[in-house]
């Protein structure tokens, strides 16, 4: 493995505008994340983890209030290009993105054969049989009959529209891919394919992977690393071995103890009360309300405690060694 | 909370033995005619085809399948909205495939529905208080006062608290924990005896479906409810059912208590089920797992003989495709429609 990140974010804040008020979505995020690494990203409904999808691929909406922060690719600072240079030589070219429910987001009046290769004839400029058959490579890595370039997304079935979304983020070969909860509406066994295809990807192509997910459990398959997300903030981040066998951060053991396991006797426990709103979030520690461990420093906002590898950005830990952002 | 669990597994027990049957049904069959350019048969999706299960008193069984394997058919029938195309179902003795629709009006009084997506189960425009009043409105009772207190009562129950607070709210304020709530509370204000809970948690975040689940297994056992939970979690159904039924295209391929079927899982398709469901592990993401090629039939033509054996592992040649495999039974209470379980 490379020892120069991929791709590294440093104070990385997207604020939403709204009429109720500033929605701080994404809030000084810190991440890396090195060639062929598999990184989850983790987090209840409404923490944030899909407008950081956003953030870092520059899909946003219009009501944008703050937009900063320090974004690496391949060690260039790719938020100082203007979004005709971020369109042409990094979104697509270097990194792609399957949004979540891609399979419901085909074109229904337009061949699949038709979306999958427009991307490609965009950045590369090729002709649409060169395009066709970049794309049939394509289904062959993630097992799509290619006949199926020929048909309409209803007459697929929602694993194969999925993986047909798959190739079409895959179809100019970027060196990074965004999931956004790619498996969340699917079976267990096309879940479980889907996750087989992901992996062959990693290890035949070296593509790294931004997974996005609130489940936990199969985001293990996939999992070099994970990075909790919790109203907004990054609050861990650990490789994955050390992350399910001792989460460090309490947020993180409280998600870890409400997955329902089908092997073992540990009873699942839940998390009491809910996340703090976006708009109105606390001072101090944001898990401060819901937390089992809260103590007398929890009302200022802590560091972020370095721990070997382990970040974690929690009091608990002021006193095992020096804390590494402010 | 261990302790709650297993007392509650041996409540289970006790009482499926010593109740009664609820609800017997029997080689249900549910198939939709389709019609070719709008009449003139052409052909049938056999989406039930030929289930049979007992359901007891206060018990908790799992139907667990993927999409498109007829559990929702088979759901509906149970309440009513589908007509069998044949069988019996007969709840309390009576069989509903027969009745009238004021009968059927009847019967569906005694049953409650769970629904997946709470916020698609409620009307957008009415007030929770609307809401939870309409069954009981609709099943006649007048009483204002006995309504208000019913369904404060309910509420109260499902841990919706303060409940003046939520009565004049409307369903997009809550959150969806709070949705599932007022929906798992609307099926029991008429008192049923048994409830179907379709997928009940599958829409909501993972930090809240204990919660729900637990909730759910707490009413079931207080008001001593039957309770039908279909899902595709295999991971969910321990923790709530005794007994779990396989489906595969449209028919129970293996019936058995819960902890016999994760401890000897049978049918081929069971063990690629249990397979493809993970548990948080940093191993995982080392190893490609084994997996049967291709997808579940098409329910028009289902595949001849065993429905699983165009993507069986073991399959017997001349015999998985030629020939239905009857239900054996290799260990007591534990039947599977395989013929690798011939004795």
């Amino acid at each position: 493995m490379a020892d120069k990140p991929l791709l590294q974010l440093e104070d990385l804040v997207l604020h939403f505008k709204t009429t109720k008020g500033k929605v701080q979505a994404v809030d000084k995020v810190n991440f890396s994340l090195m060639p062929n690494e598999a990184v989850v990203v983790v987090g209840e409904s409404g923490c944030g983890k899909s407008s950081l999808a956003k953030a870092i691929l520059r899909l946003l909406p219009k009501n944008i209030e703050t937009y900063s922060g320090k974004v690496f690719l391949e060690g260039q600072d790719i938020m100082l290009l203007n979004d005709e240079e971020y369109r042409k030589n990094v979104r697509w070219s270097k990194m792609s993105m399957v949004p979540q429910a891609a399979m419901n987001s085909l074109n229904p009046v337009l061949r699949i054969g038709d979306q999958v290769t427009e991307p490609y004839i965009i950045h590369t400029g090729a002709s649409k049989a060169d395009a066709l058959k970049q794309a049939k490579k394509m289904f062959g890595y993630v097992g799509v009959p290619e006949d199926f370039l020929n048909r309409y997304a209803f007459e697929l079935s929602g694993g194969m529209r999925q993986r047909a979304a798959i190739a079409m983020a895959l179809i100019t070969l970027p060196g990074l891919i965004i999931l956004d909860e790619p498996t969340s509406a699917l079976d267990v066994l096309t879940q479980a394919n889907i996750f087989n295809v992901l992996k062959k990807l990693k290890r035949e192509l070296e593509i790294s992977f931004i997974l996005i997910t609130h489940d936990i459990a199969t985001s293990s398959e996939l999992a070099d690393k994970v990075a909790v997300m919790y109203a907004g903030q990054i609050v861990e981040v650990s490789d994955a071995t050390s992350f399910f066998t001792k989460a460090l951060h309490p947020y993180s053991r409280k998600l870890m103890d409400s997955v329902p396991r089908l092997r073992g006797d540990k009873e699942p426990d839940f998390i009491i009360g809910q996340p703090p709103s976006l708009l109105n979030l606390p001072t101090g520690c944001r898990f401060r309300d819901r937390c089992p461990s809260r103590f007398g420093l929890c009302d200022q906002d802590p560091p972020v405690f370095q721990l070997g590898d382990r970040l974690v950005k929690c009091w608990l830990y002021k006193d095992s060694k020096e804390a590494v952002h402010a | 909370m261990p302790e709650m669990m297993n007392s509650a597994v041996v409540q289970n027990d006790r009482d499926a033995t010593k109740n009664g049957v609820l609800l017997s049904i029997k080689d249900l069959r549910v198939w939709f005619e389709l019609k070719r350019m709008g009449f003139g048969h052409a052909g049938d999706v056999h989406a039930v085809d030929g289930v049979s299960f007992d359901l007891h008193n206060g018990e908790a069984i799992a139907v667990v399948g993927e999409s498109g394997c007829g559990k929702s058919s088979l759901m509906k029938t149970i309440l009513g909205l589908y007509r069998p195309t044949k069988g019996t179902i007969l709840f309390d003795g009576e069989d509903i495939s027969m009745m009238k629709t004021a009968q059927l009006k009847n019967y569906r009084s005694h049953v409650g529905y769970i629904q997946q997506d709470p916020y698609g189960a409620m009307a957008p425009f009415m007030s929770i208080e609307q809401i939870l009043e309409e069954p009981m409105l609709i099943n006649g009772i007048k009483d204002k006062a006995q309504r208000q207190k019913r369904l404060r009562r309910m509420l109260e129950e499902v841990k919706v608290f303060p409940v003046d607070d939520f009565l004049p709210k409307f369903p997009h304020m809550l959150s969806g924990g709070q949705q599932q709530r007022i929906v798992i509370a609307r099926s029991m204000l008429l008192e049923p005896k048994f409830i179907v809970a379709d997928e009940p948690v599958s829409m909501l975040d993972a930090s809240v479906r204990v919660e729900i689940l637990k909730l759910l297994r707490g009413l079931q056992e207080e008001r001593h409810l039957a309770v039908i939970y279909i899902t595709h979690d295999l991971s969910t159904v321990r923790y709530f059912s005794r007994r779990i039924f396989v489906m595969y295209a449209g028919q129970l391929v293996e019936k058995a208590k819960v902890q016999d079927l994760l401890n000897n899982p049978c049918h081929p398709y069971t063990n690629a089920l249990l397979a493809a469901t993970s548990d948080p592990d940093g191993n995982n993401a080392k190893v490609i797992k084994e997996l049967p090629p291709g997808e579940p039939p098409n329910l028009i033509n289902p595949p001849t003989g065993c429905r699983f054996h165009p993507r069986c592992p073991r399959i017997i040649n001349g015999l998985c495709e030629k020939e239905i495999p009857p239900e054996f039974e290799p260990e007591p209470e534990h039947k599977v429609a395989c013929w690798l379980y011939k004795p």
